[in-house]
């Protein structure tokens, strides 16, 4: 402290008089790139001296201004939710291609309010939106720093500054871990494979959301699912199911056994794996006490409407008709030729993924608001159709495709070549104790032909049938699509293999072989296409490529068809068929008929 | 002679940051005074309320400009202390380079500032000079030079990027070489020595009373009270670092100070680089997506050892998705806001600069 210094102690810096100055030249800001865009700019009005040497690139991660690839970029609008300053704007596009799973939207990016956080990179669900080296911009419109970020910075390709990694991402591409009964369990029995989420997890599921919306677009119903979904992160049930049942009338059965056409259209989907969309529903319906159902059912009906609808059929189709013609005030009556209500949701899809239980809570509760179910009446036998024209105001037909495509090949009629809709009924009357084991007839070995769900139902329905029979199990699946291209849902495709299905995919069926009268394989080609260049379905097959696969029973799952028969020839003669289904016009009205509604 | 009110700030080159200290002076001695901060950036904790706890990553270094990494440090502190995170091994060593390198861009600037004061502007031009390598150090690593939003809770934003090292290397060695350059030209310097000596006092009785912390307090009372010593937090008890200390409180023994923790932190960071294990850098505060980021009920108090003093969060979570309620303890405050009140009176009006600029008063972190 005490040492004493000289006067010229400090007088050594003067050796920095011969030393290159360390500070940053303008001329090594202003690069030829960014003078482009200061052209016809009365803000640097010294451009023509400046020398374009040296140019001063940003380090690698610079959040400098945005890019965003425009074909990548799905719209989904998370960067302007997470934006601290809000300075991000989504902007309708029309001009862009409107496509599944993608909104015609894009952001734009006010740069009077952006901070350069970078926030709006790490969350983007698609990675489109990045951050370049790009530091330098200025114009003297205030209006023209409000930009919608492309691929190219200012028409130019520039180098990539900020982007996501794994560190940075702020998107949960992990779908919380839903408990499964092992295949070895569930093989055996019919219990439900799905165990449904618990609060705690059903949360963190729901905490994975973004919000964007691009599901509701591709649900058939258009559910609001960002809504419920949040319902569900905030805790709030009741708000939850209130949303559901704005839409749809059977959300215990969707909850289970939908399409989830959301899941695949869901924007995390786009890098991790969708949010449990379908499951999520469930768990609403499954917490949701009994009381609380019931508040929020009896809410909306109305008792305006002097006027009485019959439904025909109480599928899906048709509870959803009743359930919303009864909020709306009407009468509704619906009528259903089996012992039971439901339909194919009843007697067509096995209980270890849709058990009674489920489909009784929303059909008691649909009954529960006044619609009355009038069952073990068959249209057009027990009731006439004219008499329904004649009590009623309208009439609704909601009946299914309960009729079996059948297969066209040599062999084709054998009695031991059964239709999944012959099958699965059997199944769902063992199930509820209608029927007994030995009732139904299943063979040691079975083959099924089809590759949808209803395929991989009767497929994985035979084998926990054999299971209890034989103690063991031997299904084989056959399907022209490749396995990659089945259009069974993936869940299925995946289980079933679990289960031991043995996959013969991409073969077509020739011949259902017999011997002595019984079945005993099936004759399969490679099929090389299935549909020709038009479009229309006609596969064809590759000869040499043949095999014959072992089976005492043929499944055949290749679709089904309507049943018209109720309706009387001097209806069906005002009617047009498309495709095998009623053509009608708006709202489902049949023309002619103004009585008649299809769904 | 009738007194007179001057304004020091917040346009003036011995001002630090936004504020102004408005005195009343007779001759040129200060009779009374007081500081006005919050001319730009002020009211952030009941903005941290109102702000995701994601998106507050991008308000809170706003809270003090030239060394944002201490606040956010702090809060990613309070945050991993209430979510019960750990840390992976790699991000402390990470934070502990970030903080060093804020410390030496601080102490620099504050060094260089003693220019503006004492009119000795080549000071200034060198300590910048080198505060700009290491704004580019962080622009590499961080994506931005001053906003470095970083340093978040969980960890760090993202790993270093390759072949920083070097870098980092050769500016400390080059600034280290040039060490007792920049003491010949600053506090060795008589015409600097004659501004700063025997004057500007923070006697020990102050301290304890404004409750200083930091240099200010380090300065004055001779123990090596620093939060990375007595409280440790990142790693900094693997570390091997001196604090320095005085016992003579004036302008003098605190720039010396600041000084001696310049070299301090150099060697700090040779040893972050040596003893840094590879790995992840990031844990997520909790399931989801950012936005839906919950931190589940109970609350915390951070504090880090940041060039000024103690610099801490106070924060408490109803489980939310958003701090229901942020307490921010700028180190600055006592010395800013009640020293410039009690104790600035009485010094010459060409002395009050130099007090904000050796104090180290940062205005937002008083205003917050």
């Amino acid at each position: 402290m005490n040492k004493q210094y000289s006067i010229f102690t400090s007088w050594r810096h003067f050796k920095h008089l011969f030393k290159k100055p360390k500070t940053i030249p303008f001329t090594s800001i202003f690069t030829k790139k960014n003078m482009n865009y200061l052209n016809n700019n009365s803000i640097i009005r010294s451009k023509k001296k400046v020398e374009m040497s040296n140019p001063r690139t940003a380090g690698d991660n610079q959040r400098g201004f945005h890019t965003n690839d425009w074909e990548v970029c799905i719209g989904c609008g998370t960067c302007e939710e997470i934006c601290p300053t809000e300075a991000i704007t989504m902007v309708e596009r029309l001009d862009i291609k409107d496509e599944e799973g993608k909104l015609q939207q894009r952001p734009t990016i006010d740069y009077g309010r952006c901070c350069f956080c970078a926030l709006c990179v790490d969350i983007c669900t698609s990675d489109s939106l990045k951050m370049s080296k790009e530091y330098i911009y200025s114009h003297e419109d205030p209006n023209a720093f409000e930009l919608m970020p492309e691929a190219l910075w200012q028409g130019h390709a520039v180098e990539e500054g900020w982007v996501k990694d794994k560190a940075s991402n702020l998107l949960d591409l992990e779908r919380v871990h839903m408990e499964h009964e092992s295949p070895d369990e569930r093989k055996s029995s019919f219990i439900e494979i799905v165990r449904g989420y618990s609060k705690e997890y059903a949360k963190l599921e729901a905490a994975r959301c973004v919000e964007c919306g691009i599901c509701t677009g591709s649900c058939p119903v258009q559910m609001h699912i960002p809504a419920y979904i949040k319902a569900i992160f905030e805790d709030d049930i009741e708000g939850g199911l209130r949303q559901i049942y704005e839409t749809n009338p059977l959300p215990g059965v969707c909850g289970r056994v939908c399409t989830h056409n959301c899941e695949s259209a869901c924007a995390i989907a786009v890098k991790g794996e969708a949010i449990a969309i379908r499951w999520l529903k469930r768990y609403i319906i499954d917490s949701a006490p009994n009381d609380m159902y019931e508040k929020i059912l009896m809410e909306p009906v109305s008792e305006v409407v002097d006027a009485r609808v019959a439904v025909v059929g109480s599928g899906p189709a048709g509870l959803g008709a009743a359930y919303y013609l009864r909020v709306m005030g009407y009468e509704v009556d619906v009528y259903e030729e089996k012992p039971l209500t439901g339909g194919v949701m009843r007697y067509g899809i096995p209980a270890y993924r849709l058990p009674d239980s489920a489909i009784n809570k929303d059909i008691d509760f649909i009954e529960k608001i006044g619609v009355k179910m009038i069952v073990n009446t068959r249209v057009g036998k027990d009731i006439t159709m004219d008499k329904l024209e004649k009590d009623y105001d309208a009439v609704f037909l909601g009946t299914g495709f309960f009729k079996p495509r059948s297969l066209g090949i040599p062999g084709g009629d054998h009695k031991d070549v059964i239709g999944a809709m012959t099958f699965l009924p059997q199944v769902r009357d063992y199930e509820r104790g209608v029927l007994k084991l030995e009732d139904i007839d299943v063979a040691k070995s079975i083959v099924v032909i089809g590759g949808g769900d209803v395929a991989f139902d009767v497929a994985r329905s035979a084998t926990r049938l054999q299971m209890l029979k034989y103690g063991k199990s031997d299904v084989k699946l056959t399907s022209l699509e490749n396995e990659d291209q089945l259009p069974s849902s993936d869940d299925e495709l995946f289980e079933g293999s679990e289960e031991g299905i043995e996959l013969f995919c991409g073969n077509g069926p020739q011949e259902v072989m017999i011997k002595n009268n019984k079945v005993t394989g099936l004759r399969l080609w490679k099929c090389l296409c299935i549909f020709n260049e038009t479009g229309s379905f006609n596969p064809e097959y590759d000869k040499e490529c043949e095999q014959i696969i072992e089976g005492q029973q043929i499944y055949i799952a290749i679709g089904q068809s309507p049943d018209y028969e109720y309706i009387p020839e001097s209806l069906q003669g005002k009617l047009q068929f498309s495709r095998g289904k009623i053509k009608a016009g708006e709202f489902g009205q049949v023309e002619y008929t103004p009585w008649l509604f299809v769904g | 002679m009738k007194e007179m009110k001057l304004f020091l700030g917040p346009q003036h080159p011995g001002m630090s940051g936004n504020a102004s200290v408005h005195m009343y002076v007779d001759g040129d001695i200060i009779k009374r005074s007081y500081l006005l901060p919050g001319m730009l950036h002020r009211g952030f904790e009941k903005g941290m309320e109102r702000h995701l706890w994601v998106n507050n990553i991008s308000l809170i270094p706003r809270v003090c400009v030239v060394e944002p990494d201490t606040n956010e440090m702090a809060f990613a502190m309070a945050v991993e202390m209430i979510a019960k995170l750990e840390v992976p091994e790699r991000a402390h060593y990470i934070r502990m380079i970030i903080l060093e390198f804020a410390r030496l861009s601080i102490h620099l600037m504050s060094y260089g500032g003693l220019g503006g004061p004492t009119g000795l502007y080549t000071l200034m031009y060198h300590a910048h000079t080198d505060r700009n390598t290491i704004l580019n150090i962080f622009e590499k690593i961080t994506g931005h030079r001053v906003y470095h939003q970083y340093i978040v809770p969980g960890g760090v934003r993202k790993d270093l990027p390759v072949g920083i090292e070097k870098d980092m290397h050769s500016f400390l060695d080059d600034l280290e070489s040039r060490y007792e350059e920049y003491r010949d030209l600053g506090i060795n310097n008589l015409s600097i020595q004659a501004r700063i000596r025997d004057t500007i006092m923070l006697p020990k009785e102050v301290v304890w009373e404004l409750g200083v912390t930091g240099i200010g307090m380090r300065s004055a009372v001779n123990k090596p009270y620093d939060l990375r010593k007595v409280k440790p937090y990142a790693r900094y008890d693997q570390i091997e670092f001196d604090v320095p200390v005085s016992d003579y409180s004036d302008a003098y023994a605190r720039v010396d100070c600041k000084l001696q923790e310049v070299l301090q932190s150099i060697s700090i960071i040779r040893q972050c680089l040596i003893k840094m294990p590879k790995g992840d850098v990031r844990v997520p505060i909790s399931k989801g997506q950012a936005m839906r980021w919950t931190v589940p009920k109970g609350y915390a108090y951070a504090c880090v050892e940041s060039s000024r003093g103690e610099f801490g969060y106070f924060m408490v979570s109803d489980g939310g998705t958003h701090p229901y309620r942020v307490g921010v303890r700028g180190a600055s405050y006592p010395q800013g806001l009640l020293g410039v009140e009690k104790y600035l009176p009485g010094t010459r009006l060409d002395d009050a600069s130099l007090w904000i600029d050796t104090m180290g008063v940062c205005s937002p972190e008083i205003d917050r």
